[in-house]
């Protein structure tokens, strides 16, 4: 048996070496999970591409050859059966296409003036509050949590529930019994949310796929959905997005004097830390070649999408962070039918979180060495557990 | 000119299209899917839509010449 891939960054401004080097090598790689399972490990760009858009690959979480990356996965595949994530077409496109109209560009910018406001009011509590600040509890946490509870209708009340559910979801160590706790308690209280949205429809995304006439378990399970995938990525992109740029005060600096450069900004961001690094798993329901290997049926395909994100086929000196190159063809979204269903609504928030932080706090700074910071080693979702900031008031 | 084509059955929604070529792209309010706002590019409006037939997620641009 081969050595085992490690999944863990080393370095949180590089993927793991071992990933670069099998891009150099071995593009489309038969590799070791540390679950024992062997499967086929993707590196560049073309051959991702390929793959998410090819039929012949099923994104079926129970399907058997599909590979899962922790202990424990395996046996919680079946609660995501009814979510989108884990279905194939024509099921998957009924779905997306039940629910897409709602995060269109035009929907998204519609709720820009919110998201602002939103913004807004968490940086004045901020500013208000003693210095140093955890900026992670204070911005990068609620603002896209309200704004994803503001879309599905969630009372604000229960933010505290959703925040510590979803991180113990996502943290790699949790062991399996306490993520089964997490998911079911999660699962029933969108059950009751869902049944309080029957009966007094509200002028919200699960209101209007009911009244659409969506089956009641479908919109708990979608509603599941956007709640994770809407809610600690944001946020993990938001610390890591004001940690990297004031690393780059040169970079900050081209930003917060031309607003018109943060959508490019956040695509590099994006880019750089692919944080949902390992989300793009497949299983092969038939014979594929890929990048002249040929993938069997019922093998298990994982993509290295952070190593992919910096394939020098793609992107020039893809080690080096800047704000001002067209990153836009980046896989940090996933590509394929099952390409990120809120990425505009994310784009939008953490464009306004950026241009509005260093407007509104031009003297922030790190209050730790970058190098003291807890980075998220253990968990699905990069990101930063903490990020100490202070600021002098202008 | 270059002719765009636009498969609705392979769209996705994902509005790529709408934000790299506003001026020949956009999403239908309700389903998401992409609309044509012109059928055919000049050469100066190609690279725009190339990079929106490239960033197509679904695959469902092509552009025939």
């Amino acid at each position: 048996m081969n050595a085992v891939l490690p999944l863990t960054r080393t370095c949180p401004f590089a993927p793991p070496a071992e990933h670069v080097r099998l891009q150099e090598t071995e593009p489309v790689a038969w590799v070791t999970l540390p679950t024992g399972e062997q499967v086929w490990a993707l590196t560049r760009i073309d051959d991702i591409r390929t793959m998410l858009t090819d039929p012949r690959f099923s994104a079926d979480r129970t399907h058997p050859g599909f590979p899962h990356l922790a202990p424990g996965r395996r046996a919680m595949a079946g609660s995501l059966k009814r979510m989108m994530v884990s279905m194939d077409p024509p099921e998957h496109g009924r779905a997306r296409g039940a629910v897409v109209g709602e995060f269109t560009v035009r929907r998204t910018a519609a709720l820009r003036p919110r998201i602002q406001q939103i913004v807004d009011e968490r940086i004045d509590a901020l500013a208000a509050g003693p210095r140093p600040a955890d900026l992670v509890p204070a911005l990068s946490l609620p603002v896209p949590s309200l704004v994803i509870c503001e879309v599905l209708g969630v009372p604000y009340a229960d933010h505290a529930f959703f925040q510590r559910s979803t991180e113990a979801l996502l943290r790699r160590t949790t062991p399996p019994e306490e993520r089964q706790v997490s998911l079911g308690g999660l699962h029933a209280y969108l059950q009751e949310l869902v049944a309080r949205k029957a009966a007094e429809p509200g002028d919200d995304l699960l209101s209007r796929q009911l009244d659409g006439g969506a089956d009641r378990q479908d919109v708990v399970s979608l509603a599941m959905l956007l709640l994770i995938a809407g809610h600690e990525t944001t946020a993990n992109m938001i610390s890591l997005g004001v940690m990297m740029l004031l690393r780059h005060p040169d970079q900050l600096a081209a930003i917060r004097d031309d607003p018109g450069r943060t959508p490019r900004a956040v695509e590099e961001l994006l880019r750089y830390f692919t944080i949902g690094e390992f989300s793009l798993s497949r299983v092969a329901v038939g014979d594929v070649e890929i990048g002249g290997k040929l993938i069997r049926a019922g093998e298990g395909v994982v993509v290295l999408s952070n190593a992919a994100n910096r394939d020098p086929a793609a992107f020039a000196d893809g080690d080096r962070f800047d704000v001002g190159r067209d990153a836009r063809h980046h896989v940090a979204f996933g590509f394929g039918a099952h390409q990120c269903l809120g990425q505009n609504l994310a784009r939008a928030e953490l464009q306004i979180v950026l241009d509005t932080l260093f407007r509104r706090l031009p003297g922030l700074r790190l209050a730790a060495p970058v190098d003291e910071l807890p980075f998220k080693d253990d968990a699905n979702i990069y990101g930063l557990y903490e990020l100490p900031v202070t600021w002098t008031v202008p | 000119m270059t002719r765009i084509v636009a498969d609705a059955t392979r769209c996705v929604g994902a509005g790529q299209c709408v934000l790299t070529d506003p001026a020949t792209f956009d999403q239908d309010g309700a389903s998401g899917v992409v609309v044509l706002l012109r059928a055919a590019v000049s050469d100066e409006g190609l690279a725009l839509a190339r990079a929106a037939e490239y960033l197509c997620p679904g695959r469902a641009l092509s552009l025939v010449e």
